[in-house]
């Protein structure tokens, strides 16, 4: 069973100005906004209540009715931030806390109460504590979050609703109560229902088609017919470790322990549920405030602690303690199902690409010099040499095809062909001689020459006549001329060099 | 007489011995061992190429890198027979993959590791020879200190992954640990019947220094699926330095006679 807790704040923005600004205290103040070419009051400090100004009015109404009010300009936005920073700081009595907009908190307290000796003892420590920080709040305690919210700004008391009795706490309640719309609340009104109790026997059919489903998924949420979906302000962890320490530390050894004890746990639960992690965050909190994080990733799921903590080890050195850390926590943000591995009676002489050992050595390396300097090449469907191979996405991925070893390839190729001179006899013969790098290469031996086009659904360029070449002191390279012969512009160049 | 054969026997023993300990493998498991460098292997101790160890391969230009990828190719294909990856650190890589299938490596065996730092290298290369079941790891560097050699020597003892390190800047060699250094360079290729164009890639291999063995030169030719020796017999082995030494000053009084001659 579920407890919910609403919390009101009647004057959140007013109250939050007169703690910036104590002198506002005695006087009756508004903030106003324009809207459709008027200004209309959007807050309203308890003074300007008392003395009959409400939301809503304009602000030159309100300044006939109360001649010293004081106007003041909106402050969009500010509403929400101050409620998620309130319900930051209400985390200490729940985990589970949604913000309410524009004046409201809704908290989930089940499980919590005992700890301040029941539920009573909890509404008046909340309540009180708020009151004392100077906000005017009024709070209800009920079953479901819709009960609560209505309990806490309509009924004038016994804010604390017994398990199960929601419904007779609502039915003296106006439909307000209910979060409705004010179109709908104006038709209600017309139609003379001005409690709850009035039609919430009517049958559900005729209060459809009358009122439509909205209407009655707030009536359901209120009773706790279905449930509703709150937006929790600290989604929970599943996978998260907290480590707070006695004193700060500030020695790698510390550290080294800290991890390793948040590693035992986190490990402790994934291996419960047959998980591994693939990335992990460590968060170091400082004494000085700031958070320092370092973050590893594994090739391959992994619950191993002694894995785990050799990658966080090549890290530990950025990690700064300045005066001190007195909170780690370790999350696992991306975790993955562990496929068992059979346990081998001999290992074979070499490890293949799914060894474990190879894995946990690339994790090492990438750690340390980043994941991208990694490569392994598959063959590629191209004639062109620089797209006949292409990065492999995982370790385990195989060649779709077979690397092309029909014709010579050089051991290196240059990255980018560098342009050489050449004589050759005849314009479709193989180079007599070329000059590289100002050597002179004599050339011996020529094989026929290659002609590679470029693939037609790419960027125009012209072919190349690519020729294996050997040169007197049995050095062999890879040249190639560019486009077809001409008179003026016939380039060469060379690309590879031949083992 | 008896004493001088048994005095002989002793020694040999304890050259074995010594070799065991030192990580060499012992002369018994020649047949399964050998990685079809023909009579070059001959060169290493008890005639069986040292895996396990680290190997140091000179290549200044990149015509003598070309040269040396293409034979490392060849005999990562033999130490890979048995499954495994290798490691290929590079700070600088122009190396093409498609090309080691020419020599029986399948490319996507390797896995390429480029980085920045020459500093870095050591240390990946270090991590890579702690690991078990590789093949083979090979690491292009630039310079690399006796204690740091020692360091590799240190990892690869205890997991038996052979290491390659390719020197790129010969003016920063220095004593290490190494247990051959090697000297790749390209020969003419050789083509039946003076047939035109380039034929099998042959090189001259230079073994500049072995630990334990004896160093010289072998002409070697790829096959297309394996090493032979290169042309018709111009293979030649020295069994020494020494007498590699003395045979050259006799090519050159031989020379040298002969000019007289003329």
């Amino acid at each position: 069973m579920q407890r919910y807790f609403s919390i009101w704040f009647r004057h959140l923005l007013t109250d939050w100005l007169t703690l910036r600004q104590p002198e506002l205290k005695e006087i009756p103040f508004v903030l106003v906004a324009p809207e459709r070419n008027r200004i209309i009051i959007t807050a309203v400090n308890l003074l300007a209540e008392q003395q009959g100004i409400v939301r809503g009015m304009t602000a030159a109404d309100a300044k006939a009715v109360v001649p010293e009010l004081k106007v003041l300009d909106h402050l969009p936005g500010k509403a929400e931030k101050l409620l998620s920073a309130i319900g930051e700081w209400c985390i200490r009595y729940t985990p589970l806390i949604a913000i309410d907009p524009p004046d409201g908190l809704i908290l989930n307290i089940s499980g919590c109460t005992h700890l301040w000796g029941g539920e009573p003892g909890y509404f008046k420590e909340i309540i009180n504590r708020l009151h004392s920080k100077g906000y005017d709040v009024r709070g209800a305690i009920a079953d479901t979050a819709g009960a609560a919210w209505g309990v806490a700004r309509f009924a004038k008391k016994h804010p604390i609703i017994e398990p199960g009795k929601q419904v007779e706490a609502l039915l003296k309640l106006p439909p307000a109560a209910l979060r409705l719309e004010l179109l709908m609340l104006d038709k209600l009104h017309k139609l003379g229902f001005y409690t709850i109790h009035q039609f919430i026997n009517i049958k559900r059919s005729a209060l459809r088609r009358r009122f439509g489903d909205q209407f009655l998924l707030r009536i359901d949420e209120a009773l706790g017919n279905t449930g509703e979906h709150l937006q929790w302000l600290q989604p929970v962890k599943r996978y998260h470790e907290r480590l707070p320490c006695l004193e700060p530390i500030r020695t790698a050894t510390g550290i080294e322990v800290a991890i390793q004890t948040l590693l035992q746990n986190l490990c402790k639960v994934l291996q419960r549920e047959g998980k591994g992690v693939r990335t992990a965050i460590l968060q170091c909190f400082r004494v000085d405030g700031r958070v320092i994080s370092i973050d590893i990733g594994t090739n391959r799921p992994s619950c191993s602690v002694n894995h785990l903590f050799k990658l966080f080890e090549l890290k530990i050195p950025t990690i700064e303690p300045d005066l001190g850390i007195e909170l780690f926590t370790l999350e696992a943000p991306k975790v993955e199902d562990i496929t068992a591995e059979q346990e081998a009676l001999w290992h074979p002489e070499g490890c293949g690409l799914d060894s474990p050992a190879l894995t946990e050595l690339l994790d090492k390396v990438a750690n340390k010099i980043g994941a991208k300097n990694i490569h392994r090449y598959l063959p590629q469907e191209s004639h062109w040499p620089e797209r006949a191979l292409k990065p492999a996405l995982s370790l385990a991925e195989k060649p779709a095809a077979p690397w092309r070893t029909g014709r010579p390839r050089p051991s290196l190729l240059l990255k980018k062909p560098e342009r050489i001179k050449v004589t050759s006899l005849l314009p479709d013969n193989p180079p007599m001689l070329f000059i590289y790098k100002g050597e002179k290469h004599i050339i011996k031996k020529a094989d026929e020459a290659e002609r590679i086009e470029s693939e037609w659904w790419r960027r125009k360029c012209p072919h190349r006549d690519y020729y294996v070449v050997e040169d007197e002191k049995g050095r062999r390279y890879w040249l190639f001329r560019s486009g077809h012969y001409t008179e003026q512009n016939t380039q060469w160049y060379i690309h590879g060099f031949f083992a | 007489m008896e004493q001088a054969i048994s005095k002989t026997t002793i020694v040999n023993q304890l050259q074995q011995s010594i070799l065991q300990w030192q990580g060499f493998a012992p002369p018994t498991i020649n047949a399964s061992k050998r990685i079809g460098l023909g009579d070059l292997e001959t060169a290493f101790p008890n005639g069986v190429f040292p895996t396990g160890s680290i190997h140091e391969m000179l290549c200044s230009t990149r015509e003598h890198t070309a040269a040396t990828t293409g034979l490392l190719c060849g005999i990562l294909a033999a130490l890979m027979k048995n499954g495994g990856v290798c490691l290929w650190i590079s700070t600088n890589r122009r190396l093409f993959p498609p090309a080691m299938d020419h020599f029986s490596a399948a490319p996507e065996k390797f896995i390429f590791i480029d980085i920045e730092r020459e500093k870095d290298v050591l240390w990946v290369m270090e991590e890579a020879l702690k690991c078990d079941g590789l093949a083979a790891v090979i690491a292009e560097i630039r310079q690399i200190t006796f204690a740091q050699s020692r360091r590799l020597q240190l990892a690869v003892e205890s997991s038996k992954v052979t290491g390659f390190l390719l020197r790129t800047d010969l003016k920063k060699l220095t004593t290490n640990v190494c247990v051959a250094r090697w000297q790749v360079s390209s020969l003419p290729s050789v083509l039946e019947d003076d047939m035109p164009g380039v034929g099998y890639p042959c090189w001259e291999v230079e073994l500049l220094r072995v630990r334990n063995g004896l160093s010289g030169k072998w002409q070697l030719q790829w096959n297309g699926n394996g090493f032979a020796p290169a042309g018709e017999d111009v293979s030649e082995h020295h069994p020494t330095t020494q007498q590699h030494q003395n045979k050259a000053t006799a090519v050159e009084y031989d020379l040298f006679e002969t000019r007289q001659a003329g």
